[in-house]
């Protein structure tokens, strides 16, 4: 009869594996209140909620996370549109060479971010076109598509053909049948793709060297401030914005596309 | 009477103008009002399209297709007043049972208790009253079936259309369900009109209907027409398991030289005949015993009524027919 509890070694090698992956995460946390600002010794010398008010008042912050709020919500709402737009035409269309389309699509992510980043900069280069917030935001959205895609492809699969000429038998015009059928059954879908999208692009660092001016971004500020001595702690509790900024939309994001292929499944 | 649906010489293509497959190759088709209307046919055959051209999902290459006397050919599917139960249901998976059965009315703009009200006479009339506040999900495929059914009824629809209405339940279920659409239309004195390829379910449930065969309409007719005087030797074969006769065999049988059909049940073994053959299988169905008498190049079945002697297998035999069973099909 097999057990359904794990055996202890099992467990303490878990255990000790979700340690070393989230610890580093709460040390982040913790030399965010440190009193040291130069190295970071342990055990802390003494804990202080100055380097908030610090990062508060600093400027240079505040553009840096404007910029990649800014970047990450067009990016992401570029690859909506598109993506979503892709994944409606590939779920139906049959043509010679679909296979072939799809792997296209999907090439953004599986490539080295340095591949799709270096291209992009050449291409640009080519073209005359200046580095500015444009260019990055279009660097991101050709990764955010991916994710867009994938989300919504899968629910298009899910969604029998027939509904939509269900819809239409009915009696449902274009614009209701998108409204009443087609949303409420992708909106989850969207939004989880959305957010994903938004979480990635947010802490994008390596597409963002290559299609970048001047302009830094948050995690690219972050990068260059960890090489300074001065106010060490003020980038620790950037990174607990970049974290919340992330893990919330993806936590949210796993959430929404669990309920969702539940009622996509009861469809079945 | 007018026609409900009229065809005037419909054609639909796929592909390229070069090298065009005619899913539908020049139909002329009338179905009378309030009929029960089957189109039979095997996988291919265009009976799908057929349908498909009436709700409006597909238009015609060429020809004419007329709703109640109305040239509907450029009508778009929402504004036809025609209703579809689809082979897979096609429900809404994320509205409960009275949701979808309201959708017609909700989207005509209908209040909602009155939309309500009238879902749930559908429901009662499909006998799911208590079905409103389910899920699709939460439903046995029968218990689907007639959700479809009924959100397609609730737009009182002057044409019912149903797409392999029984084709995916068991056949205990389908049986049900045969006797029940019937009565349905009956009541409603809708004219519905459905795709199988069950030549039993054609047979048994409609009134009048088409045998499709490669784009083509190969015998309209009662069931009781298709099955006694088949047109073609592709009738004869596809609907019912009749004899097909070739030529010289019915000229030795009486007949002029052109093919033939002879029911089963309408011949009998003999000891002697014009033409004579091998019994190379039997098979016991109750009531009587099938035997297949093989004559040269085809097989002969015939019924042999229960009680009577059966022959051994590899004895030769000839047989017999009532007079008149014999009957010379028109085309090929």
């Amino acid at each position: 009869m097999r057990s359904d509890r794990a055996s202890p070694l099992l467990k303490i090698t878990a255990t000790l594996g979700l340690l070393f992956l989230h610890v580093p995460i709460l040390l982040i946390f913790l030399y965010a209140f440190t009193t040291e600002e130069r190295t970071y010794q342990f055990p802390p010398p003494g804990l202080t909620t100055q380097w908030f008010a610090a990062a508060w008042a600093r400027p240079d912050i505040w553009e840096a996370l404007a910029l990649s709020l800014k970047v990450a919500l067009i990016a992401t709402f570029l690859a909506m549109i598109l993506g979503t737009l892709v994944s409606a035409a590939m779920s139906r269309a049959k043509f010679f060479g679909r296979e072939q389309i799809t792997l296209l699509i999907l090439l953004p992510i599986a490539l080295p971010g340095v591949i799709t980043g270096i291209s992009l900069r050449s291409a640009f280069g080519l073209m005359d076109i200046p580095f500015s917030t444009w260019t990055i935001i279009l660097g991101h959205a050709t990764f955010c598509i991916v994710i867009v895609y994938n989300n919504a492809v899968a629910r298009f699969r899910r969604l029998s053909g027939g509904v939509m000429e269900a819809s239409a038998d009915l009696g449902a015009n274009a614009f209701q049948s998108f409204w009443y059928i087609l949303l409420p059954n992708l909106g989850t879908a969207l939004l989880a793709g959305g957010m994903l999208a938004f979480a990635l692009s947010f802490d994008e660092v390596i597409v963002t060297t290559f299609t970048a001016g001047q302009q830094a971004t948050l995690p690219i500020w972050m990068l260059e401030e960890l090489i300074r001595p001065r106010q060490r702690p003020v980038t620790n509790v950037v990174a607990m914005v970049v974290f919340a900024a992330t893990v919330v939309p993806i936590l949210l994001a796993f959430y929404l596309t669990r309920n969702g292929s539940e009622t996509a499944g009861a469809g079945k | 009477m007018t026609s409900a649906v009229e065809f005037a010489s419909v054609t639909r293509h796929f592909g390229s103008a070069s090298a065009p497959i005619k899913a539908v190759d020049g139909v002329d088709l009338t179905i009378a009002e309030g009929a029960f209307f089957a189109m039979l046919g095997p996988s291919g055959s265009g009976k799908t399209t057929c349908l498909r051209l009436i709700s409006g999902f597909e238009s015609p290459s060429s020809g004419v297709i007329r709703i109640f006397g109305e040239d509907v050919s450029a009508t778009p599917p929402h504004l036809r007043n025609v209703n579809t139960v689809f082979q897979d249901y096609a429900l809404f998976p994320h509205m409960n049972v009275r949701d979808n059965v309201a959708y017609g009315l909700m989207v005509k703009g209908m209040s909602r208790s009155a939309r309500y009200a009238r879902a749930e006479e559908m429901l009662s009339l499909v006998k799911l009253s208590s079905y409103g506040d389910r899920k699709p999900g939460q439903l046995s495929g029968g218990q689907r079936q007639r959700v479809a059914l009924a959100r397609a009824l609730v737009n009182e629809p002057r044409v019912l259309l149903l797409d392999e209405p029984l084709g995916a339940l068991d056949l205990k279920l389908r049986e049900a369900m045969q006797d029940e659409l019937k009565a349905l239309q009956k009541r409603l004195r809708i004219t519905f009109v459905f795709v199988t390829h069950d030549q039993h379910e054609a047979l048994s449930m409609a009134d009048s209907l088409a045998v499709f065969n490669d784009g083509r309409i190969a015998q309209i007719g009662t069931p009781e027409q298709i099955y006694a005087a088949p047109r073609t030797r592709f009738v004869a074969d596809f609907v019912g398991s009749s004899n097909v006769v070739p030529p010289a065999m019915t000229a030795a049988l009486g007949g002029p030289v052109q093919w033939s059909s002879l029911r089963p049940e309408a011949t009998s073994l003999a000891a002697t005949g014009p033409v004579t053959g091998t019994i190379t299988a039997l098979r016991y169905q109750g009531s009587s015993t099938r035997a297949v008498l093989r004559c040269g190049e085809t097989d002969i079945a015939a019924l042999i009524p229960t009680g009577q002697p059966i022959p051994e297998i590899g004895s030769t035999r000839a047989f017999t027919f009532a007079p008149g069973a014999l009957h010379v099909m028109a085309g090929e």
